[in-house]
């Protein structure tokens, strides 16, 4: 589940309300908007909307107030339908400061909604936002609907009675602001007036300021809807299969799931990281998982984390390293060694662009041929990718699995969006999963002879630990013999040992590939893999509604690929493959399968607009009925700009973060 | 060092069947044999010692001790070492590492392996060349060393490694040099350390770099050119004759006679493996105009890093619930009702 951006803007009759709306909260990083974001997260959550969310989190270092490399925003797309991404556009901005607005302005759909703090409308904000006079009153948003007012003269006005200086007075208009957020939706107060109580029990005078402004800004709703362009919208739940749910943002998710695929394996996970945007908060969330048996080691430096990680496989953990494109680069010798001495290992990639340090913070899907071909020598990695934040949960544990069974480095695939976003996510029942417990050798594999080199039916090695008595062996990166391990450059030897090491990895069994959305024949197969899932099923929806004959397969094993899905493609006429990279996944698929597939490529560092998708399926329909609409100007704003940098420290976005 | 139950073994339970590929008349069989011999004496379990290594001549030690042993890539050696000790702390663990080893390639990798203390023996063999490259400078070649990658000497000053190593915060440093009869006495002070200990081990490459630590390490003189430092003993050379006391105007180290054995009249210093003052100025004591300082030049022991690892990981586990469900289910959760879809 993720969600889209209703195919009009959004409709503000009451009778009339539209499936899904994107909302975008927009303000200085000290405003709190991430906190204002999560918590109307939640209550679209407890509403039982869909949804899908890019939050940019605020850096820890704060960037100077009002400046427009100081603004941090958060943008939810909810509605009464499935939703799969973050959403195109926003109908509604809300924008705290002129800094704000100026950065998310042109994000906004013709006709939107703009919710603006006229207070923070000074001429020194002005000055730091680059206007030159102020858009509320020069007439320049005379496109979109404005709503401006004095929020924080309201804020301040509304808890006065706690007794708070004026500073704090001020922090409460993220509140004021929510609140008024949950009047135009409909929405329940409690659960927030709950949850404020919860965090200020300890200073009741900030609870009660809190509600004070959430209720006012409530109230507020009510007396703008009798004056001017606010209008109360309901949008319904979206049927939703029953049992608990959460939000759960990708970085959670992977943590999680590699923590439960490590518990399935019944093994420890020892977790080698180094800093890097957008990977490190897997290292925050996993290093708060100690009870459930992970070690977290901050290295040295990349090599350093993916070498300590096959340290504590070689004696008996499940070595986990992750980080971005240009760490992944460094831990490629690394990686090598785990193929050769054919040790259990996930690698979790956080793509973002590149090559070099790129676009640390923006999303992209430019690593697939570094996952699939790059290492020195021949080197089959196992690689497996992550559509959504919820879906990276599973991936992870597959990823632990076929590493633990296979004794072998695999590569999980996700990207900078997928980190970041949030999702509803329904809470899994550990119970559910199948156990693939790790097997360790005791004794002899030879009568009284020890093979560390001894296959399995699958081509794995037995796992040996250390401590073990009698089955000391030396392994390491020089070639081995087929069954010793002992160092052997004989011809026949390595001939023999590559194909055993190639054998194992095409063996893989993968699931079968299914289609996502459509028939198993057609005109149109539109291939994705990772985060284009969301945009993709969207539009190719969008084009089945019309009637065309479409259909969505959405590959998650990388490498190996499914085994069908060969067969499966040459049912279709054509195949295009929209990609953030230049057609890499169209590379493999040509290579694999030898189909004549064609790519669509976007690296602007912004996921695909629907319309887009939209736009280059319908190439493919010329002058089928049905099939009417036009070219779609990419649009590279349609999610915020996460300027204000990650909650990994980095600073600034667009280029200092590494 | 680890704590275990001794284990009765010999010599010849550490060899293996692997054919030692090192040039005959290297530096490195004798240094396997003094291994081979430590061990024994240690009461070390094959099954619970591991040797890690990196790439180089040196780096091939693993093979050939019957352990559990991991020839890893160039350099690295250190982090794969850091996460073996994490996973699993009772392996008693030695590193195997050489001047471009450890010293260029995995520079980095041994200055964190000591800083954070993780309990484990460091052998740096130090032969001031490559020679599994075939002979071309290291970073502990002397100026001016001519090799095929530098045919008009080097030009760049050599790296120290015990300097380089007290430097970054070790806490057990010592020096040996392969033929030495001392070597294994050295050995086990580092294990005996709890800690990352730190020996260098100045290694005689006789194709690439032959003899050029002649000028102390043969017999002959010897006694004028090496100081055997003992904790708790004067710092004495030459028979007895000379030894080392401490320049206070300058505040250095100084070679001073010593008439009839009264080494506290003429100023000589009791070494100290506590005192990290003296141990900087031993390691970087210029050899030529003071002997050469071998054996253990400090031992101070810190609370290893593993330790501190586990002890954070018992604090956060303590009294927790650790059901997967629970985990999963972490935050604000909400229920959707069977029917209708609405939550609850
Ligand atoms: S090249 Fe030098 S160090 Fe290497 S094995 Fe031969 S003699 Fe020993």
């Amino acid at each position: 589940m993720a969600t889209q951006v209703a195919d009009k803007p959004a409709q503000t009759s009451p009778t009339a309300a539209p499936d899904a709306v994107v909302v975008r909260f927009a303000g200085d990083s000290g405003d709190g908007m991430q906190l204002t974001g999560g918590q109307f997260t939640l209550s679209t959550a407890l509403a039982g909307n869909d949804l899908a969310t890019f939050p940019d989190f605020p850096a820890e270092i704060r960037a100077p107030q009002g400046t427009l490399f100081g603004v941090s925003a958060f943008q939810i797309n909810f509605g009464s339908r499935e939703i799969n991404t973050a959403g195109d556009a926003p109908d509604v901005l809300v924008a705290m400061n002129p800094a704000a607005l100026k950065v998310n302005l042109s994000a906004l759909k013709p006709g939107g909604l703009i919710i603006a703090d006229t207070g923070e409308f000074t001429q020194r904000n002005l000055d730091k936002a680059k206007y030159a006079s102020n858009p509320i009153e020069d007439g320049s948003l005379a496109k979109w609907n404005v709503l401006a007012f004095d929020i924080s003269a309201l804020t301040v006005e509304a808890v006065k009675d706690f007794g708070l200086g004026n500073k704090d007075a001020l922090r409460c208009k993220n509140m004021w602001t929510l609140g008024l957020a949950l009047w135009m939706f409909d929405r329940d107060r409690q659960p927030l007036i709950d949850w404020l109580n919860a965090k200020f029990a300890r200073k009741p005078e900030l609870a009660g300021a809190n509600i004070a402004a959430l209720n006012a800004g409530h109230a507020y709703g009510e007396t703008a809807e009798l004056s001017g362009p606010l209008k109360k919208l309901h949008i319904d739940p979206v049927p939703a299969a029953p049992g608990l749910y959460r939000t759960i943002t990708g970085a959670e998710a992977v943590s999680l799931g590699l923590v439960a695929g490590a518990q399935l394996a019944g093994l420890h996970m020892f977790f080698g990281g180094y800093p890097i945007t957008p990977a490190s908060s897997i290292l925050h969330y996993l290093v708060k998982m100690k009870e459930f048996g992970v070690t977290t080691f901050q290295a040295e430096d990349e090599i350093a984390a993916i070498c300590s990680a096959i340290g504590a496989s070689y004696a008996g953990q499940l070595g986990v390293t992750s980080s971005s494109g240009p760490g992944i680069a460094l831990k490629g010798e690394a990686m090598g060694l785990a193929v050769m001495t054919e040790l259990p290992l996930v690698i979790v990639n956080s793509q973002r662009g590149g090559p070099s340090t790129g676009l640390p913070t923006k999303t992209e899907q430019s690593d697939l041929y570094q996952a699939v071909y790059g290492r020195n020598g021949d080197a089959p990695i196992p690689v497996i990718s992550a559509r959504s934040p919820s879906d990276v949960f599973e991936v992870a544990i597959e990823a632990c699995r076929i590493a633990v069974e296979y004794m072998t480095p695999v590569i999980l695939l996700t990207d900078g969006y997928i980190a970041n976003a949030a999702e509803p996510w329904k809470v899994p029942d550990p119970e559910t999963f199948a156990p693939f417990k790790a097997q360790f050798l005791t004794e002899k594999n030879d009568g009284d002879r020890l093979l560390p080199y001894a296959r399995d039916t699958k081509g794995a090695r037995p796992w040996i630990k250390p401590g073990t008595p009698g089955l000391m062996h030396r392994i390491g990166g020089i070639e081995k013999n087929q069954g010793t391990g002992n160092i052997d450059y004989s011809p026949e030897n390595h001939q023999a040992m590559t194909d055993a090491r190639k054998a194992k990895i095409d063996g893989i069994v993968v699931p079968d590939q299914d289609v996502s959305l459509g028939d198993a024949k057609g005109r149109l197969a539109v291939v994705g893999w990772g985060s284009t899932y969301g945009p993709i099923r969207r539009a190719v929806d969008n084009a089945r509604a019309k009637g065309l004959s479409v259909s969505h397969i959405h590959v998650r094993n990388i490498w190996p690929l499914p085994r069908n899905l060969g067969d499966l493609l040459k049912g279709f006429d054509k195949v295009l493959v929209p990609e953030m990279n230049t057609g890499q996944f169209k590379t493999v698929l040509r290579d694999q399968l030898l189909v004549d597939a064609e790519s669509l490529t976007k690296t602007s560092g912004q996921p695909f607009q629907i319309a887009e998708l939209d736009a280059a399926i319908a190439k493919f329909f010329d002058g089928v009925p049905g099939n009417e609409g036009g070219a779609v100007e990419p649009n590279s704003q349609q999610l915020p700009n996460p300027v204000a940098g990650y909650d990994d420290g980095s600073l600034k976005a667009g280029g200092d973060a590494q | 060092m680890n704590d275990m139950t001794p284990i009765q073994t010999t010599l010849k339970d550490w060899e293996t069947d692997q054919e030692v590929r090192w040039c005959p008349g290297c530096g490195d069989y004798a240094i396997l044999k003094a291994v081979q011999r430590t061990l024994p004496q240690l009461g070390a379990d094959p099954a619970n010692t591991v040797f890690v290594s990196g790439i180089g001549c040196s780096s091939r030690f693993p093979y050939y001790i019957e352990s559990y042993g991991f020839h890893t890539i160039h350099g690295r050696a250190p982090a794969f070492a850091t996460g073996i000790k994490l996973a699993n702390p009772a392996l008693d663990v030695w590193l195997v590492t050489g001047d471009g080893d450890g010293l260029s390639i995995g520079g980095n990798h041994l200055m964190h392996v000591l800083r954070r203390n993780v309990n484990m023996q460091i052998m740096l063999f130090n032969n001031e060349i490559y020679g599994l490259t075939k002979g071309q400078y290291s970073p502990t070649s002397r100026v001016g060393t001519t090799t095929p990658s530098t045919p008009l000497g080097s030009v760049d000053r050599p790296a120290n490694p015990c300097a380089f190593a007290l430097g970054v915060g070790a806490r057990f440093v010592a020096r040996g040099f392969d033929v030495s009869k001392n070597l294994p006495d050295v050995l086990k002070a580092a294990h005996a350390h709890k800690g990352a200990a730190f020996v260098e081990i100045f290694q005689n490459c006789v194709v690439y770099n032959k003899d050029v630590f002649d000028a102390f390490a043969q017999p002959k003189g010897a006694e004028d050119r090496q100081l055997w430092l003992e904790d708790g003993k004067p710092m004495l050379f030459a028979k007895e004759t000379k030894g080392l006391a401490l320049d206070l105007e300058n505040l250095e180290l100084k070679v001073v006679d010593v008439v009839d054995g009264d080494w506290q009249a003429a100023g000589v210093l009791v070494h100290n493996v506590k005192n990290r003052s003296i141990a900087h100025m031993l390691v970087e004591l210029p050899f030529g105009r003071f002997p050469m300082a071998l054996g253990v030049l400090y031992d101070d022991p810190r609370p290893t890093y593993e330790e501190g690892v586990a002890d954070e990981i018992a604090r956060a586990t303590a009294g927790k619930n650790t059901s997967l469900a629970r985990l999963l289910a972490k935050g604000q959760t909400w229920t959707v009702e069977a029917e209708g879809g609405h939550p609850a």
